[in-house]
């Protein structure tokens, strides 16, 4: 009896490993990540792939088609802001379909609570704190209610909000009432997605987003290294930061240019809602990747009977990503509301949902559960919104752009599909 | 082939645990029949029986899933109760499931630290649960891993199995109970288990190893217990039987002057 057998993974590995674990000592070249990343893609996790390569191929063909006003500051100070609700709906989207449910009430749920902040601000007077804080409570309400149904009742998440998109419509309208318009002319929360933050300020908030997160990768990097832990490269963690770097950089100059199309009025500087996205951005990922209740939400989407056993409580963490995902939708309506400063009764229905649904996907969220990050509602929402702006700007049909944006997520969908068959197989 | 595993020489020790007349009913059915098993530390126990001879519903019992109607549980000596899942593992009784219960899309050290992870305020420790996790890893002589960081998705049966195992000792266990680990493993995957257990039982753990496989029996176990109908019809160090009759123990409980006798099984 040998003591131990060379086995198949050992035999195909480069090197004879004396004490295992060679991958986490050598495998931290940059040919060992790239290679990483190949078995990665092979084996059908895209990752932020097809979002980036969305952005830039759709980035490309609406220049292009579109010379003079699709890349210019305005255009595109426009777009980012009109991907904002998007994003946000879609980021509360990514926690629910991580655990493999689906909310086709978010839409809605954004509009009932944007109706709730639009009636509290006109007919109740109250102050935007109060009507801000009202409708993220609306929508955590809302999110504990589906929540129940889905994760203690037992009813399937796509009937539950089902029949909650169509309920939640009944809602909005008696809010607002039959054929009305409520009009939200209070300044802070128009000045949301209408009002720029001063140059100057936007500069100092770039440098230090950027600052701050190249501090805590490299720092990161260090400590893993010092501890001899599983690291990537350190070329690979610069590149990393400077992709960020540049990015942030570049969309701060883009926006601090003066894009005002008169000549007396001066529009320069990014808009309040992007600052607030990123905030978001920062605060989920953060829950998602570095505390347990994110740890958990990935087990149970993963496997919930491992979940179970393993004590977590697995209805917990289904209420609670509701409760997320709907208050998620609050802020997404409140963004709406300040784009177009008035709530309708239809507000979050038609398309909404679709979009985010469609931009968590094309970002990388798996619609069967278990993968997904909070970066993937931002790409994902960049590129429906690049796909809406462009259409709008040449001017295509309605009927068509109806048709396209579907397209584009059953393309999407088949992407993920196809992605968990491969790897499926690809397990030996 | 026989067992020609070296026997650690911690042997005359106190078994770990030891089940005294443990009866089990569901409804109308009696499941497990005035069991006695002693499981010691430092050995592996093969549990061998039939498809319905009780092999589950005694490490469930033992889990506590399944709390027993009659008889005396001791641990380490002491008479307890296992009322529940948490009373077992608080003890130290750690069970590797057969579908094993490891989620894919998390890696190596986040599946063995899930449901007990690590923090450091609000933060996961990811820092130390590496390095315990490899720890564990490394005294199990695990050599087949690549990296701790990996995908279990990306893992084969074997290594799968492994993380499993290791996932029960991450925990001070005392008593891992193994439900077929081997049964869905080819050739040189069941090799890397077995030494794993073996490994296990080198390590001073009590193991208690279920299986339908007789070569796997002789290989790693030290002593054999065979249930039938509900019966313990054997528990004897392996020396003291040899494959023939073991297979008699499963299929009729009872070899020659071993095993149940016809009174034994007439109630």
């Amino acid at each position: 009896m040998s003591s131990n057998t060379l086995t198949a993974a050992e035999a195909s590995g480069p090197h004879k490993p004396a004490g295992g674990f060679e991958g986490d000592r050598q495998d931290n070249t940059v040919r060992g990540v790239a290679q990483g990343y190949l078995n990665k893609l092979r084996a059908g996790d895209l990752g932020a792939l097809p979002a980036v390569l969305g952005i830039v191929v759709l980035g490309i063909l609406f220049t292009v088609l579109r010379p003079g006003t699709f890349l210019t500051p305005l255009n595109l100070a426009n777009l980012l802001v009109q991907a904002t609700p998007i994003i946000v709906l879609a980021m509360g989207l990514v926690f629910v379909l991580l655990l493999g449910e689906i909310d086709l009430s978010a839409g809605v749920v954004s509009g009932v609570c944007s109706a709730v902040l639009a009636q509290l601000l006109v007919q109740g007077g109250f102050s935007w704190p109060v009507a801000v804080l009202a409708a993220i409570a609306a929508g955590a309400v809302i999110g504990m209610f589906t929540g129940s149904l889905v994760g203690i009742i037992g009813i399937p998440s796509f009937v539950v909000t089902l029949a909650l998109f169509l309920g939640f419509q009944g809602v909005t309208l008696r809010l607002i009432g039959q054929g009305g318009t409520v009009p939200v002319r209070e300044p802070v929360i128009r000045a949301l997605a209408n009002e720029n933050v001063p140059v100057t300020l936007g500069w100092v908030l770039a440098v230090l987003v950027a600052v701050a997160y190249a501090a805590v990768e490299l720092w990161r990097w260090r400590s893993q290294r010092s501890r001899g832990l599983a690291h990537q490269p350190l070329i690979i963690v610069v590149a990393r930061i400077a992709v960020i770097a540049a990015v942030v950089f570049g969309v701060t100059a883009l926006l601090s240019v003066d894009r005002a199309l008169a000549a007396a009025i001066d529009l320069a500087g990014i808009p309040y809602a992007v600052p607030l996205v990123v905030v978001l951005l920062l605060v989920l990922t953060f829950v998602l990747a570095r505390t347990s209740f994110g740890r958990h939400v990935y087990a149970v989407g993963g496997n919930a009977e491992a979940a179970r056993r393993a004590g977590i409580n697995v209805t917990r963490i289904r209420v609670a990503a509701f409760v997320i995902s709907s208050s998620l939708a609050a802020i997404s309506g409140i963004l709406a509301t300040s784009r177009l400063s008035s709530v309708t009764p239809d507000a979050g229905a038609g398309n909404t949902l679709l979009y985010a649904v469609g931009a968590a996907v094309i970002g990388g969220t798996s619609l069967f559960g278990g993968r997904g990050r909070a970066r993937d509602a931002v790409l994902g929402g960049l590129v429906i919104a690049i796909i809406n702006n462009g259409l709008g700007l040449l001017g295509v049909a309605a009927y068509l752009n109806f048709i396209i944006t579907g397209g584009v997520l059953l393309l999407a969908a088949s992407v993920d599909a196809i992605a968990r068959r491969r790897a499926a197989t690809a397990r030996r | 082939m026989s067992g020609s595993e070296p026997t650690p020489t911690t042997t005359l020790d106190r078994p770990t645990l030891s089940l005294r007349g443990v009866n089990k009913s569901f409804g109308a059915v009696q499941v497990l029949h005035d069991v006695h098993l002693d499981v010691y530390p430092g050995k592996v126990t093969a549990l061998v029986g039939d498809n319905g001879a009780g092999k589950s519903t005694l490490i469930k019992s033992i889990a506590g899933i399944h709390p027993i109607d009659s008889g005396t549980v001791e641990f380490e000596g002491d008479p307890v109760q296992l009322n529940g899942p948490r009373d077992a593992a608080r003890l130290g009784i750690e069970v590797v499931y057969q579908d094993l219960a490891l989620a894919d899309n998390l890696d190596v050290v986040q599946n063995m630290f899930l449901g007990r992870e690590r923090k450091r305020g609000l933060l996961l420790d990811e820092a130390s649960m590496e390095e315990a996790a490899r720890d564990t890893l490394t005294k199990l002589s695990v050599r087949t891993l690549k990296s701790v960081r990996q995908l279990v998705s990306s893992l084969s049966g074997g290594q799968r199995q492994t993380v499993a195992i290791a996932k029960a000792v991450l925990w001070e266990s005392k008593l891992v109970i193994l439900d077929e680990p081997t049964a869905a493993l080819g050739v040189a995957q069941t090799r890397q288990v077995l030494d794993l257990v073996r490994r296990l039982a080198d390590t001073g753990h009590a193991v208690v190893f279920i299986t339908h496989n007789m070569v796997d029996v002789f290989e790693v176990a030290d002593r054999v217990a065979a249930l039938y109908l509900g019966r313990i019809a054997a528990d004897v160090p392996i020396s003291d039987v040899d494959r023939t009759q073991v297979i008699e123990l499963i299929t009729s409980g009872r070899s020659g002057d071993l095993g149940l006798s016809a009174d034994d099984l007439e109630d």
